[in-house]
């Protein structure tokens, strides 16, 4: 390759400050343009959900998947969540006798933090790949446009429910997280570690407010309507077959996880 | 033949398309295409891959939106029309996808159903039944109605494709490359399933396609596309002697030289 001889009719190389700049600005773009198809898609998903048919066999489907089929590991993840906590909080407390604190600070971190963001992030693995794999699949074998084609609104038949599924079930799923994050909390300060019941309970009372429990609701809404929709965003718009599905799950369960601890920064502050 | 083509001639055009343009970012697909379908034919949209077939196609039920020039089915220009009138469009037409586009979530009995549950509400199951079975036997499938699609052959997904497609009885049938990727006897039976349908269900139908034998044998008339335009179009004794060179060219492939 000679190509110390360069043309003097040829454009100059680009040097490394535009290549970077560039590079900023094409992430940029992209940022700001799927921002906007999300909103697109949000307002559209609104507009269909409340126009007829409704689509009460979808949604309960969707219900059943997204909310039932993660009672298990949501569950299990808030069990071992809270007695990790428990433990963790216990070794620090007992260094300045105060572990009566442990009940109440395993029981705000949960209900206000760990179990909204820790309940998303198990339903996006679980049940936003899927939607954005099986979406995905049905954009590139056509079956979308098969849908429209029989004069069957796509937003309306598949996307509507998974979003409704998404925003209604994520805060259950929180409250069971919330319910059985505390009880691991409680089996070890008091079973293992040997506090008394009525020290923990109370001081856990005094402290946690229904605030805190409302504030990982909200959050869980907020989170459940995100990954619902980036799935949906990202599945429906999937393009160039079995390989574009794949990228196309990649990229939801990034910007999933990513916007979850974004979101959780954001809705916290405007809570308070 | 002969006969055929001069009745098909003489009826009012089901679908019209009139000075179509159409551009993804700076790539020209379509460059001012005129069609006309009358009632009751079927036109073959015959061309290479990338010709730009599926795209005019696909403006002809409203997927897709011009940025130039008229769709006009049944009397309606369909091109302004917002998502509900394009629904009630759409439900004169059935179509048959490459890949079939079966729900695979769905067995072949819920396939064929699902249009007349979302749009024949007010039958009962034993009467869906009965319809669902009835198209299926004029697509010459029985018995599969519990199969699910990966258990059929790719003919199989068609035929349960154009059965679905022809239970509400359209007006319309859009056939994306019916005979891509069968087996010469399948790619028969396929042929002859679009001419049943047409003798009868008396639909209009549009195929698009780039398999010769098969346009020749189903087609009223055929439209050639190249690069954008209908570059020559007729009966297809016509077309046969056609003198533009991507016509003869083309044709030359299956026809030979001469």
């Amino acid at each position: 390759m000679s190509t110390q001889t360069e043309s003097p009719l040829q454009p100059p190389r680009p040097g490394p400050i535009y290549t970077a700049i560039e590079g900023i600005g094409t992430g940029v773009y992209k940022f700001v343009e799927e921002i906007g198809g999300l909103m697109t898609l949000l307002i559209d998903v609104l507009r269909w959900a409340v126009r007829p048919p409704f689509r009460v066999h979808n949604l309960f489907a969707q219900l059943d998947f997204v909310g039932v089929g993660s009672i298990f590991i949501v569950g299990l993840t808030g069990v071992f969540s809270g007695m990790v906590f428990a433990h963790q909080s216990w070794r620090a407390f007992d260094m300045f006798n105060a572990e009566s604190l442990v009940g109440p600070t395993v029981s705000l971190t949960i209900t206000r933090e760990l179990a909204p963001v820790f309940a998303a992030l198990m339903v996006t693995m679980r049940a936003g790949s899927a939607m954005c794999t099986e979406l995905g699949t049905m954009r590139v074998t056509e079956q979308v446009d098969a849908l429209e084609t029989m004069a069957v609104n796509p937003v309306q038949y598949l996307l509507v429910p998974r979003v409704l599924a998404g925003l209604i079930m994520v805060p259950m799923l929180v409250m069971i997280f919330d319910i059985l994050g505390m009880s691991g909390g409680y089996f070890v300060a008091v079973v293992v570690k040997g506090l008394s019941a009525g020290t923990f309970v109370a001081r856990t009372q005094q402290w946690l407010d229904a605030e805190d429990i409302a504030e990982g609701l909200i959050k869980g809404a907020v989170f459940g309507l995100y990954v619902a929709l980036v799935a949906c965003y990202k599945g429906y718009h999937a393009s160039g077959g079995a390989k574009g599905v794949g990228k196309a799950t990649t990229e939801a369960m990034v910007a999933s996880a990513l916007g979850i601890f974004i979101l959780d920064y954001f809705v916290g502050v405007i809570l308070h | 033949m002969a006969g055929r083509a001069t009745a098909a001639a003489n009826a009012p055009p089901m679908i019209q398309v009139i000075g179509l343009h159409k551009s993804f970012g700076d790539h020209k697909v379509l460059t001012g295409i005129n069609l006309e379908v009358p009632a009751g034919s079927t036109l073959v949209i015959l061309g290479g891959s990338g010709s730009g077939k599926t795209v005019l196609m696909k403006h002809m039920i409203g997927l897709l939106k011009p940025d130039e020039g008229q769709v006009i089915v049944d009397g309606e220009d369909i091109v302004p029309f917002g998502p509900e009138a394009l629904e009630r469009v759409r439900r004169k037409f059935g179509m048959v996808f490459q890949a079939a586009a079966l729900f695979d979530s769905m067995n072949v009995f819920e396939n064929v159903s699902f249009p007349l549950r979302e749009h024949r509400k007010e039958l009962s199951e034993d009467e869906m039944r009965a319809l669902v079975r009835e198209k299926l036997a004029i697509v010459g499938l029985k018995n599969v109605e519990e199969k699910y699609p990966a258990d059929l052959s790719g003919g199989m997904r068609k035929r349960v494709g154009l059965a679905r497609a022809i239970v509400l009885d359209p007006k319309i049938v859009l056939y994306d490359e019916p005979t891509t990727g069968l087996d010469p006897i399948t790619t028969d039976y396929v042929d002859e399933m679009i001419l049943d349908a047409k003798r009868e269900l008396g639909v209009t139908s549009v195929v698009i396609s780039h398999d010769i034998a098969s346009a020749f044998k189903v087609a009223d008339n055929i439209a050639f596309l190249s690069q954008g335009l209908i570059v020559d179009q007729g009966h297809p004794s016509k077309l046969r002697h056609s003198e533009h060179p991507a016509v003869k060219v083309f044709l030359s492939t299956w026809f030979g030289k001469n």
